[in-house]
């Protein structure tokens, strides 16, 4: 491919990945987070936002994200006095900025085979350091919220944020280390490689349990939801460190929040679900010609999407049925008891992997 | 020539980057210093990229920039030293030799560009260099000792690490 | 264009747009929303009582702490990546076999000594 056309496709990729999907689920999912929660409460949830007073189907739901939009654009830009000014404003998009680049390397859709050259279609980026590429992202997400924690000047705030940089650096190994066994399985780092291995061996569900609960607690702790939202504890903290952020900045905030749940549920999907991969449909009786192709993609793209909303769901029961964690347990948890686990399955997994050679 | 023009920006952003770290309009904060240097890290991961170095282009990311930095930015929140304490030791013979030795080394830098010119440019890289898998089989089948001694160096960090933390406490 | 750079395109291409939407979206509000600054509202919420100390004071040396050895633990599991992705392809080779699967497990055990040292020595209690 030429320079134009990379250029050209990076654009058309951004306009409609991004901005077309990674913003919109994240939007949406603001308002499915209080409506789940309403469900799961016994209570209706947001129901009163209609556009022009009108019912329509779906129009309280429309209706509540336009409202929130328009709320958050036109509230007071506020900016702490005795904190500091320019952290102060950049630290929202140090959290969002990481969130939506680590979409680069995740497979919407089918891609060429391994060993075969072809464009990804569905793909931001085809980098072949792939998942790694992700872990190097994520680990730049510790900024936004501790800068904008020190940059507000305020107790509630600065507490805050050293919970969330000590928790987020204390998952992150548990973390990286949790995919290791699914890497020497399917033998890549690459998540389209990863995903055509899982066609023809089991999904890494099945083969990696222990790496599947690992990685989904160590995401979770990573996205700072509960259990594991201590910086943002409000019996503790007020708001934790975005106790002086309002209007913008603090969407800015929870967009980059919601939008790493996203990003944790598609690289869950990919990697312990088989990501474009139609369960009970053999890669073997794709490739002779008998199902028409396009349609086939279409329905990989939407079998994934059903993937990644069950892994949100998911993400979504743990956080409204867990009570908070208190400090020291959760860094016993991450130290004691997750990282030795996740070397055990590394060992286990060489082991069987040895043995069975 | 799209290469050089890469390379002389990432350089210059580079550079531009890591001296602003100590420079007054930035490096009187050390938290704006702190973040210029993970600016300047994003940059040397763009000349490895060009260097078809992957592997590394992403630890240079994920290592300096996701941790190191972290470590640094924790001390100096932790540390929190006021503007007083920062100012004493401004200008101190500490600032004249540090500008003596980093001119020493951009001057034996030039040298060593300015001879290697043309002697050994444009090598064309293996096959499978610098990936995942390359990086791999050179570590494990050429330098398995270094590696395993690497291990026993991070114990000793590790080790290094309570012990400090330790003593302090109690 | 050279393929070894050609991945990176999109990225630097979508990194200055990504960089660009949370600017604009910030602005936006900035433009749009009201600024009327009191003294009530300068002052750091503290359940509104007016705060007594700054709040930027020395904390525990635990998060230094915790800090290095995330560092130095993160270290090790980056030198674990290239030999989980390739120990498939190490195992093929019945002669080379038994160094990978053996060389790592000896990493494996130095780096659980680590923590068995550090968690012994009570680096972990946040009591």
């Amino acid at each position: 491919m030429s320079m134009g056309e990379l250029i050209l496709w990076g654009l058309v990729k951004f306009v409609c990945i991004v901005l077309g999907w990674v913003m919109l689920v994240a939007t949406v999912l603001t308002l499915m987070e209080r409506k789940q929660s309403a469900a799961m409460q016994n209570r209706v949830g947001p129901n009163r936002a209609l556009i022009f007073g009108k019912k329509f189907p779906l129009s309280a739901f429309l209706g509540q994200i336009l409202a929130d939009a328009l709320k958050v654009l036109f509230k007071e830009d506020y900016e702490p006095v005795n904190g500091n000014k320019w952290l102060h404003r950049i630290a929202p998009a140090l959290g969002l900025i990481p969130a939506m680049l680590m979409w680069l390397v995740i497979p919407f859709g089918p891609g060429p085979p391994p060993g075969v050259e072809g464009h990804h279609w569905f793909q931001m980026a085809d980098l072949n350091v792939g998942i790694i590429f992700i872990f190097a992202i994520a680990s730049m997400s510790v900024y936004g919220a501790t800068i904008g924690a020190w940059a507000s000047n305020s107790a509630f705030s600065l507490l805050g944020g050293l919970r969330t940089a000590a928790q987020m650096i204390s998952y992150e190994v548990t973390l990286g280390l949790s995919l290791v066994g699914i890497f020497m399985i399917y033998g890549s780092v690459q998540l389209n490689d990863i995903i055509w291995a899982q066609g023809d061996m089991a999904w890494g569900i099945v083969t990696q349990p222990l790496a599947f609960v690992l990685f989904m607690v160590a995401a979770v702790a990573e996205t700072k939801r509960a259990p594991f939202d201590l910086p943002e504890a409000e019996s503790e903290l007020a708001a934790g460190y975005f106790t002086e952020y309002s209007s913008m900045r603090f969407a800015v905030f929870s967009l980059g929040e919601f939008i790493g749940i996203v990003a944790v549920a598609a690289i869950a999907a990919c990697v312990f679900l088989g990501g474009w991969q139609i369960p009970w449909v053999e890669t073997p009786l794709l490739a002779d010609g008998t199902v028409d192709y396009g349609w086939l993609t279409v329905a990989q793209v939407a079998i994934f999407l059903v993937k990644m909303v069950f892994i949100i769901w998911l993400q979504m029961q743990i956080r409204w049925t867990l009570p908070r964690f208190r400090y020291d347990q959760l860094m016993k948890l991450g130290w004691v008891y997750l990282l030795p686990l996740a070397i055990f399955n590394l060992v286990i997994t060489a082991l069987v992997m040895y043995v069975l050679r | 020539m799209l290469e050089q023009i890469l390379f002389w920006l990432l350089a210059g952003g580079a550079i531009l980057t890591a001296a602003m770290v100590v420079l007054p309009p930035v490096g009187r904060n050390p938290l704006y210093g702190a973040l210029s240097l993970i600016l300047s890290f994003f940059f040397i991961s763009g000349l490895y990229v060009l260097l078809v170095a992957h592997v590394m282009a992403v630890l240079q990311v994920l290592v300096y920039a996701g941790a190191i930095m972290v470590l640094f930015i924790f001390v100096i929140m932790l540390l929190n030293l006021s503007d007083k304490e920062l100012g004493q030791s401004r200008k101190t013979t500490a600032q004249f030799i540090g500008v003596l030795a980093v001119s020493a080394i951009a001057v034996k830098a030039i040298m060593v560009v300015s001879s290697a010119t043309g002697s050994k440019a444009l090598m064309a890289a293996d096959a499978g260099f610098g990936t995942v898998d390359g990086l791999a089989d050179l570590l494990f089948r050429q330098f398995l000792f270094p590696f395993e001694l690497v291990s026993i160096l991070l114990l000793v960090a590790v080790i290094g690490a309570v012990v400090l933390a330790k003593r302090r406490l109690t | 264009m050279d393929p070894n750079y050609a991945p990176y395109v999109p990225v630097v291409i979508i990194g200055i747009l990504v960089v660009g939407l949370a600017a604009v979206i910030l602005l936006a509000n900035r433009f749009l929303g009201p600024r009327r600054t009191t003294r009530e509202k300068a002052i750091p919420y503290e359940s509104g009582v007016d705060p007594v100390s700054t709040p930027r004071q020395r904390f525990s040396v635990k998060f230094y702490m915790t800090a290095m050895l995330f560092l130095i633990f993160d270290l090790e599991v980056v030198f674990i990546y290239p030999w989980a992705a390739r120990y498939s392809e190490f195992l093929r080779d019945n002669a080379f076999a038994p160094i990978a699967f053996w060389g790592m497990m000896f990493f494996v055990t130095i780096l659980s000594l680590g923590l068995l040292y550090e968690w012994k020595r009570g680096a972990m209690d946040w009591e």
